[in-house]
């Protein structure tokens, strides 16, 4: 008898069709990754699974975890079969864990809370299980709180209270996307060497093509609540018989065509940059410690060249960027657009900023909700002295939306009629003009699915050849950096420690935090498989 | 902990001194001159500036403000202009009654908005919420006062339960205290605990919303147990705000609640200070309140960190 | 749907309130300042619809009148909050952390050491009783509500990624504040003013209750409830009129506020004190 078996799992949500007819199974030490884009249903069959849905939730099917029938279980039933016998980890470990409790005692929590063994006994379970998941008690005592532990760290607290009972199914639920790719690493060879030591089962949701042909041994793709194809990992990525599937993994791993570089005339340069905050006092009497975001950074970007920044969170990319941005005061050296200082005051400001845009992450937060998209995109014209007015203003909003693949329509729309994709669309016609020389690109395709990313990146490419752009491509995943840049810099605590051309960097390289970077990042590579 | 209880320490003692300077100029700004009105307008300009002297009224204002914030810090508050007793005596004497009813309120309104929050929050949308939310509804738009009236018109006049006004003192039994104290207490704690209510409610409905109530529920908590364990304490953090704040509403509130009871409180000493401008009664019970406003928020404050790990290693 | 029937319900009741205070600038059914000893203590009739009080001046007509005082009271202190109060909330948001935000948030916290009856009772010991004190009063402790509340929704308005945009493309702090952040949070201050309008009425009521708010001759409900209270055991029909015409227009009100909220935005947070 399979460990989980889902049969013909329809799901609606106060009327709305989630999923439709998903069938699939686990057997005891397997891996199955369910992957698809957002709006595939993946999270939701897991939900199910658990039985922790919405309010107005309504699944037909079976779902069969051992000998019950979840869909039929009564809540007593479902709380017996929860932490027991199926246990969940999930994406956002910074949330997951309550702030007010220790560590120990959420751990212990599981076992107490199912009786499984006295107090004392819970706990010393629980200190066991933190060791299992590398948190040796020496460093990391019970009696510590989340809000003490970095992301990394809290997302193993969160795996040893789904495993301190050891059950026979561990359902993760995109459990490494928040993390970065070192952590990643580090998360997803935990949970390998847990379900093989516990021959657990394990329902992997994860929309990483990279992550699920690294860790599963079966793969379910999905599309729309349905599923796509289901198969054996290595026999999928082979064959890729749907053509849905092969979209998902070519557009994974899509090249984008760079035009050839120009020849170099600099056009952005920084100069030993630097940037400090204070830090709050810890001390009474003593003065306040600084914290060195950006340690002395110098590189220069050339007119018409792709330029990528890789690094982990924290390691000062934010904050260099926004100090190119000019919305960061330096405490030393300098930064130079066209050769002009980006902190100068005033309207000669408006003057140098006026050659560099910036496209953010966020599709949604990227605009001012009660703007239509004919005055989102016209911001940048803040910066001219003499903006264009009437038909010219009409004018340039065309040429812009056309530029990005957009209609002139949409200008009088506003942004919540836009999907994802469209929005960052949107934010690169803004950024677009006021025909600026250099745009930054702050993470942004990392919240776009990939295949509205692939179109993105080769939209990326024709701005290039038809503009001439020049672009900072900030990101923290290296595969994407490959693709569209001609040169990258790798940044680890404020400081570049590696620059190069980006296909020389990626294949050869020198600096020690660049390999680990590299060796830790999954790759998808079709070809090794085919 | 200590750094942070510091901190909040400092900044009670910067709020109460410009507190203080604040309640000092108001007052010094008033018209008239105190020893005329004690003496009456009759007077000779001579008897006159001899109690200016005697009041200390003729010194410089930075001279009389620094007696007078001294005084405070060792609990002479000065002289009162119309009866000659001192006010440090009239104050106590009063706060025997307000402060006692604030308190007593704060409970009854505690009492009364965890259980009815906490049951809204876990049945919502089901008609125990409704009822509770209605409930709370009502009990936000009656004004204290007039629920009052109501209180002595049907347990005082009619079913004669309660005396309908007056405070036998504490002399005579902490019981009887208490009881000419109820219905007082509750006029202004149903109100209270009607906000309260839908605050307890609102907080622990967002806390419920959060992932580590999923978290919990993945363990096997149920709906209940994550509710108890996991969202009640993480909700006390708005809660806490809105306790200090009401006592601070209830203690200054006591003023009008007095008025309808008869009882011989801060309030009553206020108003007749007022209308006999004995100004420096006024100074000293108003800034009495806003003492007890600073104190009761930097007791929540310290309350947070209890509640909140987070706080407790942050400056 | 609930959102929606408390807008309606909300807004009828409020509305009836208005109404009954614009109308009564041209009609009362009475004249409610004439006395009619021999008619007084009335229960509700045909001739007095609620009622006549202890100098038989109609009840009706003193309510219609009352109203206009609470309104204006109300509503002149919500408009000093949110003129003084919203500016220094946007003010401190933009600049948050300098001194001026410490400064502005630190006033703040002094205020709010000052609850709104010790207001009214500082200003009324120095310059005497008056509506215009009892205006004042709840003013000036409407301001750091709406300070509060706009810095608040300010701050997290600040951290999104089109006030960068707008940064980049060179426009200040205040043209951000006013063209970004005002539009966003206008909703929250239409729900607060709502809210603190309630209050507004509840607390005017307090303050002429015990004699710090509107003065004779003006009428207002609070010290028709003051007036009331002696004789509550032998006419309850005295302390019952204005009461339910406070409780049904505060009720009004906060309805009016939850259902705007619910309508606009459920996920604005409301302080509510």
């Amino acid at each position: 008898m399979s460990l989980l078996s889902i049969e013909n799992l329809s799901l609606s949500i106060h009327g709305t069709n989630i999923l439709r007819d998903v069938s699939l199974r686990i057997e005891p030490g397997e891996i199955h990754a369910v992957t698809g884009e957002s709006g595939s249903g993946k999270s939701m069959t897991a939900f199910t699974v658990m039985q922790l849905l919405p309010n107005g939730a309504k699944a037909s099917g079976r779902v069969m975890l051992g000998g019950d029938d979840v869909l039929q279980a009564d809540e007593a039933r479902m709380c017996s079969l929860r932490g027991a016998r199926v246990g969940m980890v999930f994406q956002e470990p910074m949330t997951a864990l309550n702030p007010v409790k220790t560590i120990g005692d959420q751990v212990a929590e599981t076992i107490l809370i199912h009786g499984a063994m006295p107090r004392d006994a819970a706990y010393a379970r629980a200190r066991e299980v933190l060791q299992r998941v590398g948190l040796p008690e020496d460093r990391f005592p019970l009696s510590r709180y989340p809000h003490e532990l970095s992301g990394g760290q809290r997302q193993r607290v969160v795996i040893a209270i789904a495993i301190a009972l050891q059950p026979d199914l561990l359902i993760a639920d995109e459990p490494t996307t928040a993390l970065d790719v070192t952590t990643q690493a580090q998360i997803l060879d935990l949970l390998k060497r847990l379900v093989s030591e516990d021959d657990m089962g394990m329902l992997m949701i994860t929309h990483d093509l990279a992550v699920v042909a690294d860790m599963a041994h079966r793969i379910t793709v999905m599309r729309h609540g349905e599923v796509v194809e289901t198969g054996p990992t290595a026999e999928l990525l082979r064959n890729r018989r749907h053509p849905y599937t092969r979209m998902l993994f070519e557009a994974s791993t899509h090249q984008v065509n760079l035009p050839p570089l120009p020849p170099p005339a600099p056009l952005l340069e920084a100069r030993d940059v630097r940037r400090s905050y204070r830090l709050p006092r810890t001390r009474l009497l003593e003065a306040p410690g600084e914290f060195e975001a950006v340690r002395g950074v110098s590189f220069t970007l050339n007119a018409g060249e792709r330029l990528g920044l890789v690094g982990e969170s924290g390691c000062g990319k934010s904050t260099l960027t926004r100090a190119i941005l000019g919305l960061e005061p330096l405490q030393g050296g300098e930064i130079l657009l066209n050769g002009a200082p980006i902190r100068a005051q005033g309207r000669e400001a408006d003057a140098i900023r006026r050659s560099m845009q910036v496209v953010f992450q966020d599709p949604f937060g990227s605009f001012n909700p009660r703007h239509r998209v004919n005055r989102l995109i016209t911001e940048p014209f803040h910066l001219l002295p003499d903006p264009p007015r009437g038909a010219a203003r009409e004018a340039a909003i065309s040429e812009a939306l056309h530029a990005v693949g957009l209609s002139p329509d949409d200008a009088r729309k506003y942004i919540h009629e836009f999907s994802g994709g469209q929005r960052q669309r949107i934010a690169i016609a803004r950024a677009l003009i006021i025909k600026p020389d250099l745009i930054l690109f702050d993470e942004a395709v990392s919240a776009l699915d990939v295949s509205v990313r692939a179109q993105i990146l080769d939209l990326l490419a024709d701005l290039c050849a038809q503009y001439g752009l020049a672009y900072l491509f900030i990101s923290h995943d290296l595969s994407v950096v490959r693709s569209v840049t001609d040169r990258v810099m790798v940044m680890q605590a404020g400081e570049i420690v590696e620059e190069g051309i980006t296909e020389e960097v990626f294949s050869n390289p020198q600096h020690p935090y660049t390999r680990a970077l590299i060796a830790a990042a999954p790759v998808l590579d079709l070809e090794g498989a085919a | 902990m200590l750094r942070y209880a510091l901190k909040r320490l400092l900044s009670l003692v910067i709020s109460l001194a410009v507190a203080s300077v604040v309640i000092f100029m108001v007052i010094e700004v008033a018209p008239g001159d105190p020893a005329q009105f004690m003496l009456g307008l009759n007077a000779q300009p001579d008897t006159v500036a001899a109690l200016r002297a005697e009041l200390g009224l003729d010194l410089p204002k930075w001279q009389r403000y620094l007696s007078w914030a001294g005084g405070m810090m060792t609990g002479d508050f000065g002289m009162s202009y119309t009866y000659r007793t001192p006010v440090s005596q009239m104050i106590a004497d009063r706060m025997w009654v307000s402060l006692p009813l604030a308190l007593y309120a704060l409970t009854l309104s505690t009492l009364i908005a965890f259980p009815a929050g906490i049951f809204a929050a876990a049945h919502r949308g089901g008609p125990g919420d409704v009822a509770v939310m209605g409930a709370t509804q009502l009990g936000v738009a009656i004004p204290n006062f007039w629920f009052a009236m109501m209180l002595v018109l049907v347990f005082a006049i009619n079913l004669r339960w309660f005396s309908a006004g007056g405070f036998p003192g504490w002399d005579g039994g902490v019981w009887a205290g208490l009881k000419a104290l109820t219905l007082p207490a509750i006029a202004q704690a149903l109100p209270q605990a009607a906000i309260l209510a839908r605050v307890m409610r609102s907080a622990l409905l967002d806390v419920l919303g959060e992932d580590f109530i999923r978290t919990a529920r993945a363990k096997g908590l149920s709906r209940r147990q994550a509710l108890w364990r996991h969202g009640v304490r993480n909700a006390l953090i708005p809660v806490l705000t809105i306790i200090g704040l009401q006592f601070a509403f209830l203690l200054a509130g006591a003023i009008i609640i007095e008025q309808v009871f008869y009882l011989p409180g801060l309030g009553r000493l206020i108003f007749q200070a007022i209308s006999s401008r004995d100004l420096i009664v006024v100074e000293s019970v108003v800034m009495l309140l806003v003492f007890a406003v600073i104190v009761v928020n930097f007791t929540v404050d310290l309350a947070y960190a209890a509640v909140d790990p987070r706080l407790r290693n942050r400056t | 749907m609930r959102g929606r029937r408390n807008l309606i319900a909300g807004a009828m009741l409020s509305a009836v309130f208005v109404l009954a205070a614009l109308v009564s600038f041209v009609w009362t059914p009475h004249d409610h300042t004439t006395m009619n000893i021999p008619a007084k203590l009335r229960l509700p009739d045909s001739a007095h619809w609620l009622g006549t009080d202890h100098f038989g001046r109609d009840l009706f007509s003193m309510i219609m009148v009352g109203a206009r005082t609470s309104i204006a009271v109300a509503l002149v202190a919500v408009g000093i909050g949110m003129g003084l109060g919203v500016p220094l909330g946007l003010a401190a948001a933009a600049r948050k952390g300098r001194w001026i935000d410490e400064f502005i948030m630190r006033g703040n916290d002094l205020i709010f050491a000052f609850p709104s009856l010790v207001i009214a009772i500082l200003i009324t010991a120095v310059f005497g009783a008056g509506a215009v004190n009892a205006i004042i009063a709840i003013g000036i402790f409407n301001i750091p509500v709406f300070a509060r509340i706009t810095r608040g929704a300010a701050l997290s308005l600040w951290e999104r990624d089109f006030i960068l945009a707008a940064r980049v493309a060179g426009k200040s702090a205040a043209r951000i504040s006013v063209e970004h952040i005002l539009p966003n949070v206008g909703n929250l201050l239409i729900v607060q003013g709502t809210i603190q309008f309630s209050l507004g009425i509840l607390a005017e009521a307090g303050l002429s209750y015990v004699g710090l708010g509107a003065q004779p001759p003006t009428p207002s409900w609070g010290r028709m409830l003051a007036d009331a209270q002696t004789l509550v055991s032998i006419a309850p029909h005295l302390a019952l009129v204005p009461g339910m015409a406070i409780i049904t227009t505060v009720l009004g009100l906060n309805l009016l506020g939850d259902g705007l909220r619910d309508w606009l935005d459920p996920r604005l947070r409301v302080a509510r004190t």
